[in-house]
Order: structure tokens, then C-alpha cells, then sequence
């Protein structure tokens, strides 16, 4: 892959819930490879930008380009599109009425077309990947948080994406499994996935991330070197933002 | 007074009202006239093996088209109303609201006897064919409403990340909503099959050939032919041994569902 394209580039991004206005005009991109926290105090907007990158909500003004495609174009198939960006959710979202393997290969059946044996050896690969090898005959409802959002993060990858959207990870878990969701986060970014994390975490953000990103009542206020902007905000609001989580 | 000893002073009075109530049916009820009308002995005999071989039959049978017809009709009727297309959405809501404001008798003849009569079509099995589309239309009006309700029930996050994987809307509720939605209606669905008994009651209103009569025709005849009610206790029996294992079925579902809860 071309290091410097553009995994994901959103121009003058405009979002609206009814008259309240939640994404004010908002330039963003994320480079292949990358890793790009946002953060930002809840109510910010930087959720609905996340799902705004893969139309889960509907821009009300901008462009959306996901690897060079316009995603707002009628012309472009979103399906498609969306079949290369995983997304993992806080609240997790496996489907409770399949086994974990069943979650990772219906899509990979139905959408991909993968044979039935390809796509359990793909399963087996990732759930091996995220340390739950021996949970595929298990239903969700009987992992812990923390495996749940592990086996959605095998799901995910088992589309091979080209990139990763995480909206706020951890947000729902105990705080002792947080460590565990986080760990397979590095490593994947440690293999060069592109990834845009929502998140309150920090040390991730710090440690892991390439860009940091602040935003606050639906404007990008910050962004940079995660290192630059945690241990030297220039903005008076990421300060005081700082100054409450850190 | 102390509030236990209270309790149990209350309790005993309940229990004396009871048996003394108890009691006095007992002794006051015309035991002979009880059993010469409704435990006959005869009258029963006669019914045999008729109740079961064509009463029961045709009851649990006209159950299954109605509940079968209606389910289907339902689900097309609760995906038009959770479309996003205006048209569709005015269309199901119409045909629901109408169905469930008119009673089932008054559909069932107009389908059965009425609309034969309008256009000279003749339904198939006769009027009680007829009957049955009735019944059809107005069970599917009913579990319509139980279905959509199930299928909103299923939480939006799954549909979210179902379309994130790249599922198309129709593979999406095929594969993520519909078998949750299906857990979720069980009981009330199991519900409605049950008061789906007891309304094919209402088809012996259009007239039934000998081999259609269901419970209710039945015991109908029954009173006429043999003068004497006991063919409708019969029947009623032959209703609760159909509707109680069902009723009971649901009550150990729902059970078993709040606990899984």
C-alpha cells in the first residue's frame, strides 16, 4: 500500500440531529497506517464523526472519501466499501443467537463468499489472535465483557479489512479487562493496521497512537503528536479537558 | 392483637367464607338435573369417536391454516410497516387498524357467504373455506402488531454492526434480526395461536358440511339431534384439552425467559 494515500479523508464535514448541530464543519484524515485517537469530552461529536466515516449516520453536509472513494456518491456501493472498514463497537454488538465461530464467519460467508472451510480457518486464525482459541463453541452471553469485545474485534478482522474504527472500546468494560482488549489493539497496530480509536484511554493514545486529536462541541480544537498535545496542550480547552482526566 | 395473630384471624374467616360458600352450592344445586343434562351417558357415547375423529380434527386443522396463513401475511405486512417507503407504511397500517376494529365474525361471514355472493366466486372447501381467509385476515392484522413489536425489539447496535460487516438491509434482517425477533415473539405468538382455537369457533357461523363440522358445529348438532346439552360440555373439554397444554407452554416460556434475562 501506498504509505502516504489517504485511508480516510473527511472535508468540511457537517452533521446534524434534528436543529443541534454535532459536527461543525470538521477537516480529518487518517494516513494508511496510521493510528489516530480522537478524544474529547462526551457530547463532543467525535462518535458521530467515527460513524460518519462508514455512513452509519448520514453526513448532512461534506465529502467522505474512505481509501479514494467518495462514500456519499449513490454510484458507490457501501456495502462494500463498509466490508473493508471494521468497526467495533462499546456495547460490543455480537450477535447472541450464534456461536463466537458463527459470528466471525457468517459475514465472511455471506458478503465475502468465502467456502465454508476457508472461512472457519480465517475464524480460527483471528480468535487464535485475540487469545480466545477455545471459545468458539461458546455463545456470547457466557464471555466476560472483555472477551466479547475481543471475539467483535476477531469478527472484524476476519473481513480482512484494510482499516479499523473502534468506538470507544473499552468504555463498557470492567476496569480489569480493559488491559486485555487494549493489548490486542497495540498489537495490531504494531502490524501497521490503520486505525481511527475513539477513546478516554490516555496511555493507549499515547503510547500507540501517531495523531492525536481533540475535539470539543463538534469542532476539532487539537491535533498532533500525541505526546506534543498531552504533556503541552496549546488550547485552552484541551487543557482544562486534560487537567480532568489525567 | 399482635399483626400474626391478625393474619391468621383473617385467613380463617377467608377459608370459612369459602366453605361455607362451597357448602351451600353443593347442597342447594340440582345434582339429577346436572347429570341427566350435561353427563348423559348415551348423549357422550354418541359423540364418540365423532368429537375426536372430526370435531377435534378439523378444529386443530382450520387452526393451523388460519395460523399458518396468518403468520405469513403478518410478516409481510410488519416488514411493510417498518419500511422506509410512505406508501407501504400507510398500507399496512391501514389494513391492521381495519382488521382489528371489526369483529371476526362479521369478516369471517362476509368472506364465507358475502363476497361469494357479490362476485359468484366460489372458495375453495365452500363457505368455510371462505371463513377461513376471513379468519386469516384478521389473525394477520393481530400477530402483524406482535411481530413488528418483536423486531424493534432487537437492539439497534445489531443492525449496526451487521450493515458495518457489509450485510445488504435484506440480508441483515434475515440473518441478524428476524432470529431474535423470532425468540422474542414466542410466547405471544403462542399466545395468539390460542385464542386462534378458540375463534375457529366462529367459522361454524357459515354453515359446514359433515366432514368440516368443527368442536363448536358439533356440539351444536349435538343439541339438536339428541335434545340434551351434554354434547357442549364435551366439546368444552375437548377445547380446554387443546388450549391448556399451549396456555401452560407459554406460561413455562416466559418463565424461562425472565430468567435468562
Amino acid at each position: 500500500m501506498n504509505g502516504t494515500q489517504r485511508a480516510i479523508e473527511v472535508r468540511q464535514l457537517h452533521k446534524y440531529f434534528g436543529d443541534n448541530e454535532v459536527l461543525k464543519g470538521i477537516d480529518f484524515h487518517v494516513d494508511a497506517g496510521q493510528v489516530v485517537c480522537v478524544i474529547g469530552p462526551s457530547g463532543s461529536g467525535k462518535s458521530t464523526l467515527l460513524r460518519c466515516v462508514n455512513r452509519l449516520e448520514e453526513p448532512t453536509s461534506g465529502q467522505i472519501f474512505v481509501e479514494g472513494v467518495d462514500i456519499c456518491d449513490d454510484e458507490t456501493d457501501l456495502d462494500k466499501v463498509r466490508s473493508r472498514i471494521g468497526m467495533v463497537f462499546q456495547q460490543f454488538n455480537l450477535f447472541p443467537h450464534m456461536t463466537v465461530l458463527d459470528n466471525l464467519t457468517v459475514a465472511q460467508r455471506k458478503v465475502r463468499r468465502r467456502s465454508k472451510s476457508e472461512a472457519v480457518e480465517v475464524a480460527r486464525k483471528n480468535l487464535a489472535k485475540v487469545g480466545l482459541a477455545e471459545k468458539e463453541n461458546a455463545y456470547p452471553a457466557h464471555l466476560s465483557g472483555g472477551q466479547q469485545q475481543r471475539v467483535a474485534i476477531a469478527r472484524a478482522l476476519s473481513m480482512n479489512p484494510d482499516m479499523m474504527l473502534f468506538d470507544e472500546p473499552t468504555s463498557a468494560l470492567d476496569p480489569e479487562l480493559v488491559g486485555d482488549v487494549l493489548d490486542v489493539m497495540r498489537q495490531l497496530a504494531e502490524e501497521g493496521m490503520t486505525m481511527m480509536v475513539v477513546t478516554h484511554e490516555m496511555g493507549f493514545a499515547r503510547e500507540v497512537g501517531d495523531k492525536l486529536v481533540f475535539m470539543d462541541g463538534g469542532v476539532i480544537v487539537e491535533e498532533g503528536d500525541p505526546h506534543e498535545v498531552l504533556a503541552n496542550p496549546q488550547h485552552e480547552r484541551t487543557q482544562r479537558f486534560l487537567s480532568k482526566v489525567l | 392483637m399482635k399483626r400474626s395473630q391478625r393474619r391468621r384471624l383473617t385467613h380463617l374467616s377467608l377459608y370459612g367464607v369459602l366453605i361455607v360458600i362451597v357448602l351451600a352450592v353443593a347442597f342447594t344445586a340440582d345434582w339429577h338435573t346436572v347429570k341427566v343434562n350435561f353427563f348423559d351417558g348415551d348423549t357422550w357415547k354418541a359423540l364418540w369417536p365423532d368429537i375426536v375423529t372430526k370435531g377435534a380434527k378439523n378444529t386443530i386443522w382450520y387452526t393451523a391454516i388460519a395460523f399458518a396463513g396468518g403468520l405469513t401475511l403478518a410478516l409481510v405486512l410488519a416488514l411493510m410497516k417498518l419500511s422506509p417507503i410512505l406508501g407501504y407504511r400507510w398500507i399496512a397500517t391501514g389494513y391492521i387498524e381495519f382488521f382489528r376494529g371489526l369483529p371476526a365474525l362479521v369478516v369471517i361471514i362476509f368472506m364465507g357467504l358475502g363476497v361469494p355472493l357479490a362476485f359468484g366466486w366460489s372458495p375453495p372447501g365452500g363457505p368455510v373455506g371462505g371463513g377461513l381467509i376471513g379468519l386469516i385476515m384478521v389473525s394477520s392484522a393481530y400477530m402483524a402488531e406482535t411481530l413488528r413489536a418483536g423486531i424493534q425489539a432487537v437492539p439497534k447496535g445489531q443492525t449496526e454492526a451487521a450493515r458495518s460487516l457489509g450485510m445488504s438491509s435484506a440480508r441483515t434482517m434475515v440473518t441478524v434480526v428476524l432470529p431474535q425477533a423470532v425468540r422474542i415473539v414466542i410466547p405471544p405468538l403462542t399466545n395468539e395461536f390460542v385464542l386462534l382455537v378458540k375463534d375457529t369457533a366462529l367459522l361454524s357461523a357459515v354453515g359446514m358440511q359433515d366432514n368440516q363440522l368443527d368442536l363448536t358445529a358439533l356440539g351444536q348438532n349435538g343439541l339438536n339431534t339428541y335434545a340434551n346439552p351434554s354434547p357442549l360440555l364435551a366439546i368444552a373439554l375437548m377445547y380446554l384439552a387443546i388450549a391448556l397444554p399451549l396456555t401452560r407452554l407459554v406460561a413455562w416460556m416466559e418463565k424461562r425467559q425472565q430468567r435468562a434475562r
